[in-house]
């Protein structure tokens, strides 16, 4: 066959490479560029190399902020993806309720981050809160800006009831795909409800909850406003998540340099954790075949 | 293995069912007999998936008794009727290995391995699938998956009843004629009641000791496929099985002669006086073109299907088919259509009447 070659065919590609400039990389080199110097003000610039790099490796700062990061996505995952997945096994699969059940779900998912935030910080209150004020009433010492433990109670709580719902509708989609010969045979093979789920449900959902599991760390890991609403990353710094301490030592210090080394790695650890799961999922996957 | 009866059996999908519109399953009693090998046939939407539910428990009945020789089981649980059921749509656990899901209905009863192990090598062999026993199901072929499904039914040796509802719509037609074929072996070899769910005439009519018609909710014909070939006890029979199906035209029966449009046609047999809708029908194995004598007919078109030819010809608007054999002679000059007055069978309303004596 005869291929023609055509330079000009590049042209094509022209606006693609332009808007993903704009949108990602000309902003990420801006904070390359502020990674790799250091200013004294007055917009005067000096060559700083690797050094940024370099001490936030060694600082306990970030470290520690990773650590909490991690644990954070841990527990919310832990809790949110079993938690998804029994109520949408309980969910109605069809008619008005299932709509209404539907419908329920969604709504959390529609709430601004920060007016999630709001919520939980006035609901948490145990001078007006209805959470905090009935706890303090039945004689439970709770207090979310003091208590390191109620803090991450607090935050946890408040992440599983706003994103629970993902995980929900995610699964009962995957769910619903599912042929109603399936349980025919199953209950004519007399298999057992935890055999339909193990070798029925969770199969046909496996697609669909990696997607879930995904989406979930990704938003986890880079959770701000609400848990900033809140505890503002306290009491001491027990809540400060690595965005919150991002932007505590590039807003709050003026820090840019190594604000902008932070957020570079931040970015890579994401990156590197998303596909090392996406990869380690779709070969498992593919072992199957 | 048992026999099954059912009983004043009937079945609507609709909570209050009102008139017998409503029912997808109208009121049946009839009684599978042990070991025999039946074929369910009808068209789409007739009730036949609906009666094999109510049979293996899927589907609790609005009225009627399901009885498994003398035991009652209207009510009990699919698991306790020990019935195993092949659907249309091949089902398989993906993520077990082919062994695993021909083993896994004898595990859940709690069978010993070693006694799983030996009936799944002889099942696997049957299938075809010795070869294959420990890859994943999941990937396999459409085929191959309703041959684990296949043999997920037959696994078991002591089912009262093996059920199949149209399992071969997905298989290729090579494959279709196989695996009908083993299934026919193992039924002589074990002697389980089977019945087969179809909409393919062949397919029941090769499967089958005994054919069940099924016709709007209703069983309008149970025979050997030989039975329903030469007297289809209504008109549906004759349309459905055969190829083309039997002719039908709108006649005035007499004693035993029918009056169709302006010419008289012999029919055999005397039939006494008939109320409703009076239509005779006629095979086009039975029919013939002639000069002489029969209905004046228009022929329309020819066609050459290799075994023999079938004539498709016009009387008063209505379409009557004849199939002539190769070496007959057709030839422009033969305008009439005669019938074999022994095969004529008359139909009032759609039932087929007996002839008078």
């Amino acid at each position: 066959m005869n291929k023609t070659l055509n330079n000009k065919a590049w042209f094509l590609v022209l606006p693609v490479l332009v808007l993903v400039a704009f949108s990602a990389v000309i902003p990420l080199m801006t904070v390359v560029n502020y990674s790799v110097q250091d200013t004294f003000g007055n917009n005067q610039f000096f060559w700083a190399g690797l050094e940024w790099f370099q001490e936030m490796l060694h600082e306990d700062r970030m470290w520690n902020a990773l650590q909490r990061q991690l644990l954070f996505s841990a527990i919310i995952l832990a809790i949110e993806v079993p938690l998804g997945v029994i109520v949408a096994l309980n969910m109605p699969k069809s008619g008005i309720w299932s709509s209404f059940c539907l419908v329920v779900m969604s709504l959390p998912l529609l709430i601004p981050w920060n007016v999630v935030g709001t919520i939980w910080q006035i609901f948490g209150r145990v001078d007006i809160g209805l959470l905090g004020h009935t706890l303090a009433a039945m004689g439970i010492d709770y207090n979310y800006t003091q208590n390191v433990v109620d803090a991450w109670v607090t935050i946890i709580v408040m992440d599983v009831w706003h994103w629970t719902s993902l995980v929900a509708l995610l699964a009962f989609a995957g769910l619903k795909s599912i042929p109603d010969a399936y349980y025919q045979a199953a209950r004519i093979d007399q298999a057992s409800r935890w055999k339909v789920f193990r070798y029925i449900e969770l199969p046909k959902m496996s697609g669909v909850l990696m997607i879930a599991v995904l989406l979930r760390f990704m938003d986890s890991f880079m959770i701000y406003t609400e848990p900033f609403v809140v505890t503002g990353g306290g009491p001491g710094n027990a809540t400060t998540l690595l965005s919150i301490d991002l932007v505590k030592m590039a807003l709050g210090q003026f820090d840019l340099g190594p604000a902008a080394a932070f957020s570079l790695m931040y970015f890579l650890v994401i990156l590197a954790i998303s596909w090392v799961f996406y990869t380690v999922m779709t070969n498992l996957d593919k072992k199957g075949m | 293995m048992a026999r099954i009866t059912l009983d004043n059996l009937a079945h609507s999908y609709k909570p209050d069912p009102a008139s017998e519109e409503d029912y997808a399953l109208k009121e049946l009693n009839h009684v599978w007999e042990d070991g025999a090998a039946y074929a369910l046939l009808g068209s789409s939407g007739c009730g036949k998936s609906t009666l094999l539910n109510i049979i293996s428990g899927l589907l609790q009945p609005s009225q009627g008794r399901i009885l498994f020789d003398d035991r009652d089981v209207t009510h009990a649980e699919t698991a306790e009727r020990n019935i195993a059921q092949v659907f249309q749509f091949p089902v398989v656990y993906d993520t077990m290995t082919v062994r695993d899901n021909l083993a896994f209905p004898l595990r859940n009863r709690g069978r010993d391995e070693a006694y799983v192990a030996g009936r799944v090598n002889e099942i696997a062999r049957m299938i075809g699938m010795e070869h294959m026993l420990d890859r994943k199901a999941r990937g396999l072929t459409a085929d191959a998956k309703q041959k684990i499904s296949l043999g997920r039914g037959m696994v078991r040796k002591d089912v009262n009843a093996l059920l199949f509802d149209e399992p071969l719509t997905v298989i290729d037609p090579h494959m279709k004629w196989e695996l009908r074929t083993q299934l026919k072996k193992l039924h002589h070899e074990f002697g389980h009641t089977m019945i087969y769910v179809t909409h393919d005439q062949t397919e029941a009519l090769t499967f089958a000791d005994k054919v069940v018609v099924m016709y709007d909710g209703r069983v309008v014909q149970i025979g050997t496929p030989e039975e329903l070939f030469e007297t289809p006890g209504h008109t549906f029979v004759g349309y459905f099985i055969g190829s083309p199906g039997m002719n039908l035209l709108p006649a005035e029966v007499e004693g035993a002669t029918a009056r169709i449009g302006g010419t008289t046609v012999g029919l055999g047999r005397g039939y006494g006086p008939l109320t409703g809708k009076v239509e005779i029908g006629i095979r086009p194995e039975h029919a013939r073109l002639t000069r002489g004598e029969g209905l004046p007919v228009t022929i329309r078109r020819i066609e050459d299907v290799g075994r023999h030819r079938i004539i498709r010809t016009e009387f008063e608007g209505r379409e009557i088919n004849v199939i002539a054999g190769e070496d007959e002679p057709v030839s422009a000059d033969m305008t009439r259509v005669a019938f074999d007055p022994a095969r004529i069978n008359v139909y009032a309303d759609g039932w087929r009447v007996d002839a008078a004596g």
